[in-house]
């Protein structure tokens, strides 16, 4: 299919005059900004005892970070509600959890299969594979799971997606919950070869009990990382930060971003410019979905379970209102709004918990945290309904009222 | 909700057809695999009849009413502000929870007589949905009010943000564990038995009061002056403007009636399940909204069928499978549904939906 004419000319026109950024010339973005975002945050650990709680915490908001550039790719740049973005978290972390654990105990008689892993690994029955090859093996089957998630949407927009893949992100949150029930050995057809190779009462997954211990990560030429010692765990996670952002803004100044976004502007017009709506919207959710496997193996790796309570339709809505806090589409914004959304879970809510003792009151605020997140949710769109840091685009289309196609009183700017 | 419906862009005739075909009759087709199939395995077993799937569906419309009613309040915002009003299900909760005080405050108990029982849940159904219909009025006046020239996602967020805050309300309320609450109608009591269908008190309650309430709520949507504003509204809400209706006031209605519908269907729940928990309005959302898409968005009929139709597929679950799956059976209905009849059973094609 020669796509490739009408694509530039597609791509030409937001060119002009618009320039697709939080406000900032490109060598700013792309360079400045990153290089002391980076350099500055590698030297943060220093300042802390490398124990800390707090450098755990920012282990997790950079983890949290590269969840939310992955979901800023479906939402903020193709336009994909997507509410079902735990099913890609709950999905990476399992591959850690099979593949890095000694969940699988009865494999090879009970000696265990290791792939280039040192330490006490090693010797654990189970499968142990590298940490690097984890990954690599979680963001294959998240990308699976995007692409096989994305065909069943392709005929709907805007709210329908969001039903659907909220579905999808149920149906694995009770999968992982339920399947600690479903033996390998049941499996129609493969049953038999499964429960010669993993015991005849090996379940699929730990349920609500979790797979723990989980492996901590083994990386070429760096000791195994322990939980004592975070600063590796940090230095890591800034590494893939690092990564994903150069994915995320080389993606946004492609061929293939200007096709997202000429998607979310208008499918009728992008399809009949000859974009290809199919390849392009599997695309970004296979991209997305990489992005959540990759951080949901660390995650698995660092938190040191794997428990079917942690993929619950909460955290799909915790890293969408990162994405939206952030400000849809825009990069530097999504990494604002993760950092700002993982700090006041972790940090702010349980710094609340001592307020009602210093004035006397005996009330346990730790109940209704959820509450209170809640309450800040809807505080923040209210003030800043486009975001810490809206993208240049969306901040034009929001002072522009001149729709002439869109009905909806809510105008209809997903 | 637009009339005017994209061009299809499927390319090549042959396909098409086919596609219709398995898009007009496989919905259906795959709505009767279960039944039926259950029904062909109860006929060989040794029961040697269907009055076990009687059953089944006896309970499954009994629930489903209560979805239904949940799943009409989703409709009816989403068709008139495409909002998918997650705080919905939350709004559904204090129903139940609204009733379970009010109760206590009454002093009904199991001994009441029938005459005060009856006029004491009369002023109970009313109070329940007035204190729902006005908390959905709230809520969409302090939250997606303001909201209305955002962006579309914004107003979602806030939805969320405002079920978070009333799942935790219902936590303060009544506590973190699910609580028993009189059961003030003997709602398992056995009312008649037709040839091995046994019809409870409960049954006859959750039909009882969902019939009529729909039927006032068709005609009222169908013949009033303000249900002719809302089919306006939902259709164009400028050129309503124009016209002159109050389109403020109007989608406040539609909250209200929402509400309304939600609160009575709280207190179906409390004297149905005789058991309230701050949690259930989150399952009760998510149900009732793939009960209002399933039939169409936008389509009250569509609603309400939709709501029959996941009850009865909840309670063959429940009773044939096993519970746990059951909300993960829903949703892969759910998924299949969108893959196979986007715009549901009854509804017409729109724009989400093309």
């Amino acid at each position: 299919m020669s796509t490739a004419a009408p694509q530039e000319a597609a791509a030409a026109e937001p060119r002009r005059r618009l320039p697709n950024r939080a406000g900032m010339p490109p060598w700013v973005e792309k360079v400045v900004v990153p290089v002391v975002f980076l350099v500055a945050a590698a030297f943060l650990p220093f300042l802390f005892d490398s124990g800390a709680n707090f450098i755990s915490t920012c282990a997790l908001a950079l983890a949290y970070t590269v969840m939310a550039l992955g979901l800023n790719i479906i939402v903020g740049f193709a336009g994909l509600l997507d509410l079902g973005y735990v099913a890609f978290y709950a999905i990476g972390a399992y591959a850690m959890g099979w593949l890095g654990s000694g969940f699988f105990a009865h494999v090879n008689d009970d000696k265990g299969w290791h792939v280039a892993v040192t330490g006490f690994a090693a010797s654990l029955p189970g499968i142990h594979l590298n940490f690097l090859l984890v990954l690599v093996g979680a963001m294959i089957l998240t990308t699976i799971a995007g692409v096989l998630i994305g065909l069943p949407t392709l005929r709907l927009r805007g709210d329908y997606i969001a039903i659907v893949t909220l579905a999808f992100g149920e149906i694995i949150g009770k999968a992982a919950v339920n399947s600690d029930e479903v033996k390998l050995s049941g499996f129609p057809i493969i049953g038999g070869w499964l429960g010669d190779t993993f015991g005849q009462d090996q379940a699929v997954t730990a349920g609500r009990q979790g797979i723990t211990p989980v492996d901590k990560v083994d990386l070429p030429f760096v000791d195994v990382f322990t939980s004592l010692n975070q600063r590796p765990w940090y230095w890591l996670a800034l590494a893939m930060v690092a990564v994903v952002l150069f994915v995320n803004f080389r993606l946004r100044d492609s061929r293939l971003g200007r096709a997202w976004v000429a998607l979310r502007e208008d499918e009728v017009a992008a399809v009949s410019m000859g974009v290809p709506a199919v390849r392009t919207k599997l695309l970004a959710y296979g991209t997305g979905a990489a992005f959540g496997g990759f951080a949901g193996a660390y995650l698995g790796s660092k938190n040191n379970t794997v428990n079917a309570d942690q993929f619950q339709f909460f955290f799909s809505i915790y890293v969408l209102g990162m994405v939206i806090l952030g400000g849809l589409g825009s990069i530097w914004g999504v990494v604002l709004g993760a950092i700002t959304l993982t700090f006041i879970n972790y940090e702010l809510l349980p710094e609340l918990r001592d307020w009602p003792s210093k004035v006397g009151l005996d009330f346990d605020v730790s109940e209704i945290n959820f509450g209170i997140y809640g309450f800040l949710l809807v505080i923040m769109m209210i003030l800043r309904p486009q975001g810490l840091l809206p993208e240049r685009r969306r901040k034009m289309e929001l002072t522009v009222e001149a729709d002439t196609h869109d009905e909806s009183v809510y105008a209809a700017r997903a | 909700m637009e009339a005017a419906s994209v061009p299809s862009q499927r390319a090549t005739a042959p396909r098409r057809t086919v596609w219709d075909y398995v898009s007009n009759y496989g919905l259906i087709v795959l709505l009767a695999a279960m039944p039926v199939y259950f029904a062909i395995s109860d006929i060989l077993s040794e029961e040697d009849n269907l009055s076990r799937l009687g059953n089944n569906l006896v309970d499954g419309l009994s629930n489903g009413s209560i979805w239904a009613l949940v799943a009409i309040g989703y409709t009816l915002v989403y068709g008139i502000v495409e909002l998918i009003n997650f705080a919905h299900g939350e709004v559904f909760m204090i129903g139940s929870f609204t009733t379970a005080a009010f109760f206590g405050f009454l002093g009904l108990t199991q001994g009441t007589s029938a005459i005060v029982l009856f006029f004491g849940l009369l002023l109970t159904l009313l109070v329940a949905m007035a204190a729902s219909g006005m908390l959905n009025v709230m809520i969409e006046r302090v939250g997606y009010r303001p909201l209305r020239s955002a962006p579309k996602l914004a107003p979602l967020i806030t939805a969320v943000g405002f079920s978070f805050i009333l799942q935790n309300v219902g936590l303060l309320w009544y506590g973190g564990s699910p609580r028993g609450i009189p059961d003030l109608i003997s709602a398992q009591k056995q009312l008649v038995d037709i040839g091995g269908v046994v019809i409870t008190n409960g049954d006859v309650l959750a039909i009882g009061v969902t019939i009529p309430l729909l039927l006032v709520m068709t005609a009222f949507i169908g013949r009033s002056r303000l249900g002719k504003a809302m089919r306006a509204t939902a259709q164009d809400p400028e050129a309503a403007r124009l016209m002159g209706i109050n389109v403020d006031t109007t989608i406040s209605l539609t909250f209200l009636i929402g509400g309304l519908l939600a609160g009575s269907a709280g207190l179906i729940y409390a004297l149905y399940q005789t058991t309230i928990w701050y949690f259930q309005g989150f399952t009760a959302g998510l149900v009732a909204f793939t009960a209002a898409v399933m039939g169409g968005i936008g389509n009250i009929q569509g609603a309400v069928l939709g709501g029959f139709i996941i009850g009865f597929i909840q309670q063959l679950s429940d009773n044939r499978i096993q519970p746990e799956w059951t909300n993960a059976i829903v949703f892969v209905y759910l998924i299949l549904i969108m893959v196979f009849k986007p715009s549901g059973l009854l509804g017409e094609q729109t724009r989400e939906a093309g």
